[in-house]
């Protein structure tokens, strides 16, 4: 009779190995010193969690038209919404602010248009960066189709925050790109326009740069030729993170291998050719993590705007917690514009791990 | 014949060396023009203005105050002082956030590493939170929202010899007595002893291999004989502690809220970035490494300290140096409120009062230059005496 070979069932993992209890022996009180560690952890997190969610949510008042209506013991939230539009739109008129709203609407369809398939992207890229810029523009700022005009006095708010940001990212990208490039460039004497330039505006805060923007910009006209405040300050934060944006982008630059450029060159290409077809593409992919980071850090810069005497979002929090009728609401409004930025931010750095995921390619060692 | 002569420009600009030349030609010239057109307009303005240039007017009294200064100054000085309070106090901030930020970020950056997880995560939080959230923002909260809600003079928090209120955090203010000097001499001798005693430890260790605690040592020299100096000379400080009067606290050494704020923002925030180098550093580190140590029977602590923290700074220092100079630079910020920095001082109201924008935005911008170059050459030093010595 032959032998029939049964396994036995295999016996199930140690209680202590697997499991919530091993979790917690493993992670929290392996040794002396991380039972001290997870204990003292725990004395932090009942430090701050208690009283933030008294403060903020269970003492909190949520609606309210004045300080008298805030009768709880925790944050007055009726302070951010008595201010939310100035927060918003600054002192921008409030039947005029459907066309900021229409802006950044028109902005959500075009860009949602990129998902449509049959669409040629190269076109519509190019109405993103050439003819929306225009409409936005007299969108804003009115004076024609019978739009009432609005001085840029006005603009403030997230608004402004966010036109600063958006305008200094997509216009400080290509200067960055051709000052890297001439960086890189064999023509000594490009290299050394970019190599001063570049190395001038590093080395001094951005406030000196708003400073020149706001102050000096004007000494250096003829007599009577004066442009807008605001541009100017565009101008000066344009130039700012185009220099950071150089070198990060010369960093990608740099570690191209050199047959790649000997390849471009072979095929006959171009210098032009071979950079845009070969070099940055390859080049781009390899610091997309330090453009975010660059573009983060303007966004966060832009707050600056409020120390030559804009009022971004910041700026009109500011201006809003020294109101007499609201005092004391300094952390009330921290707090809103601290949420609004790290939002921002938080989001953009998580976009851009699953935009580098997504063009991975697979040159990347283990 | 003309044929000819177009050919000939035809290959005169296929010529990629030509093409070049011409392209840097134009470049020059357009930034000469540049120049010269700005430079001309900005006489014609400054003419009109009857603004008179150079810097003269740093030797005129300046007439308004700068509330924090570490040496003499009074509204009777010049300009040329109120420049020089302003640099010490940028050059004060900067260092000492710089110091502070390396501890917070090398704290933070091991404990995001904890194998602890509840440690872990907080460092986490504490990363995410701080660094995305503008400094000007994190500055205003610590001045507006701390420090300014603290109590008034008269309802100081007290803890033994320190107050805290609205004014500031007072501490006692040691003052030297006659005698000090020879403490001062101790010391200075201590330091000079230790030295030798490293420099000795370590030939004696490339000579005969015996290894000599020589760090421990001159440390113990040092406290030593510092002490008895301190003995022999019988203690020559007093200290003057801050006293409470009916309505104000007097007396003491006094932190003024505007320093505070601008330092625990500044350390924080760039904490939080340094946390993520130190990190990346020693994930940078290969494992085998690790691996290698503990095979040899190296403790865990020695691992660390002899094998992954040396191989992990090369990776670390370069993008800290980026760091300190951010933080150097982002001190300007106080300006906004209102810590007396070059900013506020220099572009600000000597500026606004003498309206000569060239010469104080100059000033302002060699300054920050300087003081970027210094940092970022002594951390070139540094990396070097650091970095892997290859055959």
């Amino acid at each position: 009779m032959a032998i029939e070979f049964k396994p036995s069932p295999s016996l199930p993992p140690p209680v202590n190995s697997v499991g919530a209890v091993a979790w917690v022996r493993h992670n929290l009180l392996s040794s002396p010193l991380n039972v001290f560690l997870t204990l003292f952890s725990f004395y932090i997190l009942y430090l701050l969690i208690p009283p933030v969610i008294e403060w903020g949510i269970v003492g909190a008042t949520f609606s309210g038209a004045s300080k008298a209506d805030c009768t709880g013991d925790g944050a007055c939230w009726a302070f951010v919404g008595v201010y939310f539009e100035q927060f918003m739109y600054g002192l921008y008129p409030s039947e005029e602010t459907w066309r900021i709203n229409l802006t950044l609407i028109l902005l959500v369809i075009l860009l949602g248009t990129y998902a449509v398939k049959t669409v040629n992207k190269l076109y519509l890229s190019l109405v993103i960066l050439v003819v929306y810029p225009v409409i936005a523009y007299f969108l804003f700022s009115g004076g024609v189709f019978g739009l009432e005009v609005v001085e840029t006095s006005l603009w403030g708010g997230l608004f402004l925050t966010t036109l600063l940001g958006v305008v200094g990212i997509v216009a400080s990208f290509p200067l960055g790109v051709l000052l890297a490039l001439g960086r890189q460039s064999k023509m000594p004497i490009a290299k050394s326009v970019c190599i001063v330039f570049i190395e001038t505006i590093r080395a001094v805060p951005l406030i000196t740069i708003l400073f020149m923007a706001s102050v000096m910009i004007p000494l250096f006209l003829p007599e009577g030729m004066n442009f807008n405040k605001l541009l100017r300050v565009l101008i000066g934060i344009t130039l700012f993170s185009a220099a950071y944006m150089a070198e990060v982008i010369r960093g990608g630059l740099q570690a191209i291998p050199k047959g790649q450029y000997e390849a471009a060159d072979a095929m006959g290409l171009t210098y032009w050719q071979s950079m845009i077809l070969v070099i940055l593409p390859q080049a781009l992919k390899l610091v997309i993590p330090g453009i975010v980071n660059t573009f983060i850090g303007l966004f966060k810069d832009t707050t600056l705007v409020y120390i030559v005497g804009m009022f971004d979002l910041l700026g009109r929090i500011q201006a809003a917690t020294h109101d007499a009728n609201w005092l004391g609401m300094t952390i009330e409004g921290y707090a809103f514009a601290g949420f609004i930025y790290w939002a921002a931010c938080f989001g953009m750095s998580r976009y851009s791990m699953r935009i580098e995921r997504k063009l991975e390619t697979g040159h990347k060692r283990n | 014949m003309s044929d000819k002569n177009s050919s000939s420009i035809k290959n005169f600009l296929n010529d990629a060396g030509n093409r070049a030349l011409i392209f840097q030609v134009v470049l020059l010239a357009v930034v000469v023009f540049v120049g010269y057109y700005l430079f001309t307009n900005l006489q014609a303005n400054l003419a009109n203005q009857g603004i008179s240039t150079g810097f003269a007017f740093l030797n005129q009294p300046a007439g308004f105050p700068v509330l924090i200064h570490l040496i003499e100054y009074t509204e009777a000085n010049t300009y040329g002082r109120a420049f020089v309070v302003a640099l010490i106090n940028t050059v004060v901030i900067s260092l000492m956030g710089i110091a502070l930020a390396t501890i917070i970020g090398v704290v933070m950056g091991l404990a995001r590493l904890s194998n602890n997880w509840l440690v872990a995560r907080l460092a986490t939080v504490y990363v995410e939170t701080l660094r995305n959230i503008p400094l000007l923002l994190q500055m205003f909260f610590w001045y507006f929202a701390v420090l300014a809600t603290l109590p008034i003079p008269k309802n100081s928090i007290i803890f033994g010899d320190f107050f805290l209120n609205k004014r500031g955090i007072y501490s006692p203010n040691p003052i030297t007595q006659d005698g000090f000097g020879i403490v001062i001499a101790g010391f200075i001798l201590s330091i000079i002893a230790s030295i030798a005693l490293v420099v000795w430890a370590k030939k004696r260790q490339t000579r005969t291999g015996l290894w000599f605690p020589a760090y421990w040592a001159s440390f113990g020299t040092i406290i030593g004989i510092t002490f008895l100096a301190l003995v022999v000379s019988g203690f020559p400080i007093e200290f003057d502690l801050p006293q409470k009067s009916r309505f104000n606290v007097t007396g003491g050494m006094v932190l003024p809220p505007e320093f505070v704020a601008v330092l625990v923002a500044l350390s924080t925030y760039t904490g939080a970035f340094i946390a993520e180098i130190v990190r990346a550093g020693i994930l940078s580190v290969n494992w085998g490494q690790t691996e290698a140590a503990r095979s040899l029977g190296l403790k865990d602590s020695l691992t660390q300290r002899l094998i992954v923290l040396p191989q992990a700074l090369r990776v670390i220092i370069p993008p800290l140096t980026s760091q300190f100079l951010n933080l150097a630079k982002n001190s300007s910020l106080g300006a906004a409120i209102a810590y007396p920095e070059l900013v506020a001082v220099v572009m600000g109201t000597t500026l606004n009062q003498t309206g000569q924008a060239i010469e104080n935005i100059g000033l302002c911008m060699l300054v920050y230059g300087t003081l970027s170059l210094s940092i970022s050459m002594f951390m070139n030093w540094y990396n070097k005496k650091m970095s892997l010595i290859e055959r």
